[in-house]
């Protein structure tokens, strides 16, 4: 256990508590602005996106094993699959595509 | 004790999306050399996914602990609307020790349960806690030990499980939404074009700056209508 990265996980569940918490006890008037309202509805949308996509590529095997689990997770989404089933489905695809590389 | 029970059955259908979801986090932490008590104990103690998701890929890259704090202010900002329209349905004279307890349970299943409720306890949200939380953390421990065990053939294609669940978070919204498919299609671009040509931008920086650049442009020219908010991603 490195006890680094024990401290790096506390420090982000203390930051994270924090933000949780403030709402709840100190301050508890509402945001009423429509900026920061807005803002703060987008960014996880922004984040994920940036999280998900170029990382996506390097996390298989092979670029194109991840290319073809990554389109048919679009496309399921979009599809409306549940998580679960986009999920399998594009580790099935993953699969399927690295039995012919 | 009534609320709680309720509490704990609403839970049941966020208890099994969570082991999913952390099932495949520890997969992914996996992946980035963490091992089974780290991943269980980041699980336990910060209860999010994108947080922890960028969290595992920043720790991975050494990043500075100035760029973790502030990587997982801008992630988890939401909370602070969540954790505010909750704090407006609670009874007023709500003890302090119930409103630091509700506090580690503000996610985005958990707030989104809890706001149906016309009279929302502390003890209704202690039991959607009580059989998420389990759901969170024995699906990552799950994870990281089948990852462990599983052939490389078998863990390639799950490494993917985790990219796929997030992307079915954000497209569904998206989908039909005139402003949250281009600023989806927007980010991944940027996040691209950074990774590929100025590599010597840290993950930490990059998710920072383009989470702060392309939601306060999104805000700006397009503000969302009331209410509709708090109805987050992840």
């Amino acid at each position: 256990m490195d006890l680094e990265v024990i401290f790096y996980i506390l420090v982000m569940a203390v930051v994270t508590y924090i933000i949780r918490v403030l709402p709840l006890t100190i301050f508890r008037k509402e945001i009423k602005n429509p900026f920061i309202r807005s803002f703060l509805f987008y960014v996880p949308f922004v984040t994920l996106s940036v999280m998900i996509f170029p990382a996506v590529l390097d996390a298989t095997a092979s670029v194109w094993s991840a290319l073809a689990g990554f389109v048919t997770a679009i496309l399921l989404a979009y599809a409306g699959g549940s998580l679960v089933t986009v999920s399998m489905t594009a580790c099935l695809a993953v699969f399927i595509v690295e039995m012919f590389l | 004790m009534k609320d709680w029970k309720q509490g704990m059955k609403d839970g049941l259908p966020i208890m099994s999306g969570y082991f999913a979801v952390s099932f495949t986090f520890g997969i992914f932490a996996k992946q980035w050399g963490f091992n089974p008590f780290e991943a269980v104990f980041m699980s336990g103690t910060n209860l999010t996914s994108a947080g922890q998701f960028a969290g595992v890929t920043l720790i991975a890259a050494s990043a500075a602990v100035i760029e973790l704090i502030i990587a997982q202010i801008v992630i988890n900002s939401r909370y602070l609307l969540m954790s505010f329209a909750l704090s407006q349905r609670i009874d007023p004279d709500t003890p302090m020790l119930h409103r630091l307890l509700m506090a580690y349970g503000v996610t985005d299943e958990i707030f989104g349960a809890a706001v149906l409720q016309k009279r929302l306890t502390p003890a209704y949200i202690y039991g959607l806690m009580t059989v998420a939380v389990p759901g969170w953390v024995f699906g990552t421990l799950l994870g990281i030990v089948s990852g462990n065990i599983l052939p490389d053939r078998a863990v390639s294609a799950l490494s993917i499980a985790l990219y796929a669940m997030l992307t079915a978070v954000i497209i569904p919204p998206a989908k039909g939404n005139s402003v949250l498919m281009p600023v989806i299609i927007i980010s991944m671009f940027t996040s691209f074009m950074i990774s590929h040509f100025f590599t010597f931008v840290t993950p930490g920086i990059k998710i920072i700056l383009l989470s702060l650049v392309i939601s306060a442009l999104a805000a700006y020219f397009f503000p969302v209508k009331e209410g509709e908010a708090e109805q987050g991603g992840s």
